[in-house]
């Protein structure tokens, strides 16, 4: 079983990642499982959610705690929140960051990655939503998930236009940080 | 295996309350009656969609101005024969504490989801027990869900159980809140033809009627009283074979068993026995195999009907156990026990059963429950079953720096 933490900040879609994460991981022929760590949702405060992968049908309930992948949505959250904490030392932690992993000092022993998704989203979407984005570059860096399952997802959730200019700004993500021509 | 590799091609990951609105929507429900309430509002949501897309024709959608309207509106509606449904939880399922009692003393099916929430104060939002388990002596039957799943499955059990004729008594079908109302998983969404085949119409024997009129839950005088109070009870008793029954119909036409009163899981040699309801039932499973793996023999009693509560099924299951652990996200204060720890000592009592009952509070307010905590739990019912019980009921994971 994978696990897999997500950190963001209220209204940056990191409950609706972890949701479309599971639901390209079922379609990979995987048993999945998505939930939320509310807070008393409003916007801008850290959040969190969570997936977990697994050949078998999962039946924990906990949240997670030893995450194989974590994943940073916003690069401010490092200052407030432990994002690092408890990931396992064959780990990757995934930051939005315009900066290389090594400007990231975090007290882990996990493989640190980072994505300019902000860059990306704006590029591509027009706008700085950044979730689905990174679910690309999640698929890239990890091989745990098949892009184009997760293009499906995004595509099925947020129909025409919007899922589309999304689709290819996965499929840019995935490219960046697979090293692939885009 | 096989029914499981079947079950995963019909699979579709959703969140647990679309699974549970659409398991309402092909019950086929006549009037639904609706008010918000975090974390059960995504179902009523869901159910409001399905009406705005014409996909309920034959069903009213009552928006109404508080729970005790709510279950208000469908005393009305089920008396004049139409099947009902409303959802719920914490604070709104406490407003209906008065109208719950009326439901049920005038024998109306009425199928309620219990998205279980704590109680305030302190205002908290997350999962527990105390609200539905506070409602416990209203005469409503009592289901938990393991998993989305089941929640689903256990919707159209409960119009089966509540609406035969030997029972006519209102179900709350509880499931927990955000772990199971928000989570996303693989569910198979009721297929409409098989509950077609499984929930006949609702065709009550006495309905409000003008051209025949009745009436419904009136005066009774001490002369008769008694009497209702002991037919309630009397459908009670007749339940507890009818959610068997649905269970085994349900798996007969579905192919999915989720357990009738009780379900058991390594309890067959199990020197330690854990009951737990509700979603904490799938972590101790995971625990459960870890340490068989290593020889030790743990089992689990899942109970899924609180009320009626499976007396002769709970005994039958611990007759062996050395030692039985209860688990409760709920609590008696002033006795410092969980109403199963209470429940379980209660029916063993007056039979040669004469085993330690330990019993903890975990869970409260959505305190998370980790792998950590059940294994700690094991470990101490393990010195129980050495040395002895020494504490009877105990909160668990407290934290000493904020007491």
């Amino acid at each position: 079983m994978k696990e897999i933490r997500i950190h963001g900040r209220g209204g940056q879609g990191s409950v609706t990642a972890a949701e479309l994460l599971a639901v390209a991981a079922f379609e990979d022929g995987k048993y999945s499982q998505a939930f939320p760590a509310f807070g008393v949702e409003r916007r801008g405060a850290p959040v969190q959610a969570f997936t977990r992968i697994s050949d078998s049908p999962i039946r924990l309930r906990s949240q997670i705690y030893e995450p194989d992948y974590v994943i940073v949505l916003d690069p401010t959250l490092l200052e407030v929140v432990e994002v690092a904490s408890g990931a396992k030392d064959d780990g990757t932690i995934l930051i939005n960051s315009e900066f290389p992993p090594d400007k990231f000092k975090l007290d882990t022993k996990a493989n640190i990655m980072t994505v300019d998704a902000t860059k990306i989203a704006l590029d591509v979407i027009g706008r700085p939503i950044v979730n689905t984005v990174l679910l690309g570059a999640f698929a890239g860096a990890t091989g745990e998930i098949n892009p184009e399952s997760i293009k499906d997802a995004v595509k099925e959730r947020f129909p025409g236009k919007v899922g589309e200019n999304n689709a290819m700004a996965i499929q840019k993500a995935y490219g960046i940080i697979t090293g692939a021509n885009v | 295996m096989a029914a499981q590799e079947v079950d995963k091609k019909k699979m579709v990951v959703v969140e647990g309350s679309y699974a549970v609105a659409h398991s309402v929507k092909v019950c086929k429900p006549n009037v639904i009656s609706a008010y918000p309430i975090t974390p059960q509002t995504h179902i009523v949501e869901n159910l409001s969609q399905f009406m705005a897309d014409g996909e309920m024709p034959d069903c009213e959608y009552i928006n109404v101005e508080s729970e005790f309207s709510a279950l208000s509106a469908l005393v009305g509606s089920s008396a004049v024969g139409a099947r009902t449904y409303s959802a719920t939880t914490s604070q709104g399922l406490e407003l209906m504490h008065e109208v719950l009692f009326n439901v049920s003393g005038m024998r109306l099916p009425v199928v309620m989801t219990i998205a279980n929430r704590a109680v305030s104060a302190p205002i908290n939002i997350w999962n527990d027990h105390q609200d539905s388990i506070s409602q416990r002596d209203t005469g409503w039957i009592q289901l938990y869900a393991e998993d989305t799943q089941e929640a689903a499955d256990m919707t159209a059990q409960a119009y089966k159980i509540a609406e035969d004729k030997d029972v006519l008594l209102p179900v709350m079908v509880c499931m927990d809140g955000y772990i199971l109302s928000h989570v996303y998983e693989p569910v198979v969404l009721l297929e409409q033809d098989l509950v077609d085949e499984y929930l006949p119409r609702f065709a009550p024997e006495f309905i409000l009627d003008p051209k025949n009129p009745m009436t419904f839950g009136a005066f009774a005088a001490p002369s008769t009283y008694t009497e209702f109070r002991y037919l309630q009870e009397r459908a009670m008793g007749v339940a507890l074979k009818k959610i068997e029954d649905a269970a085994n119909k349900f798996n007969e036409i579905f192919g999915r068993y989720h357990g009738g009163l009780i379900d058991e899981y390594e309890t067959e040699d199990a020197e330690i026995i854990i009951m737990a309801i509700g979603s904490l039932i799938g972590t101790i499973k995971d625990v459960i195999d870890a340490r068989r793996s290593k020889g030790e023999k743990i089992g689990l009693l899942k109970i899924r009907s609180f009320r009626p509560f499976p007396v002769e099924a709970i005994r039958k299951a611990l007759k062996n156990a050395k030692v039985i652990v209860t688990l409760d996200k709920n609590i008696s204060i002033g006795l410092n026990e969980g109403a199963l720890c209470t429940e379980t000592k209660a029916c063993l009592h007056n039979t040669n059963i004469d085993v330690p009952v330990i019993g903890y509070t975990v869970g409260l307010g959505g305190r998370d429950i980790p792998i950590r905590t059940i294994e700690n739990i094991i470990d101490q019912a393990k010195e129980v079953m050495s040395s002895g019980i020494t504490v009877e009921s105990q909160f668990t994971d407290l934290r000493e720096d904020l007491i």
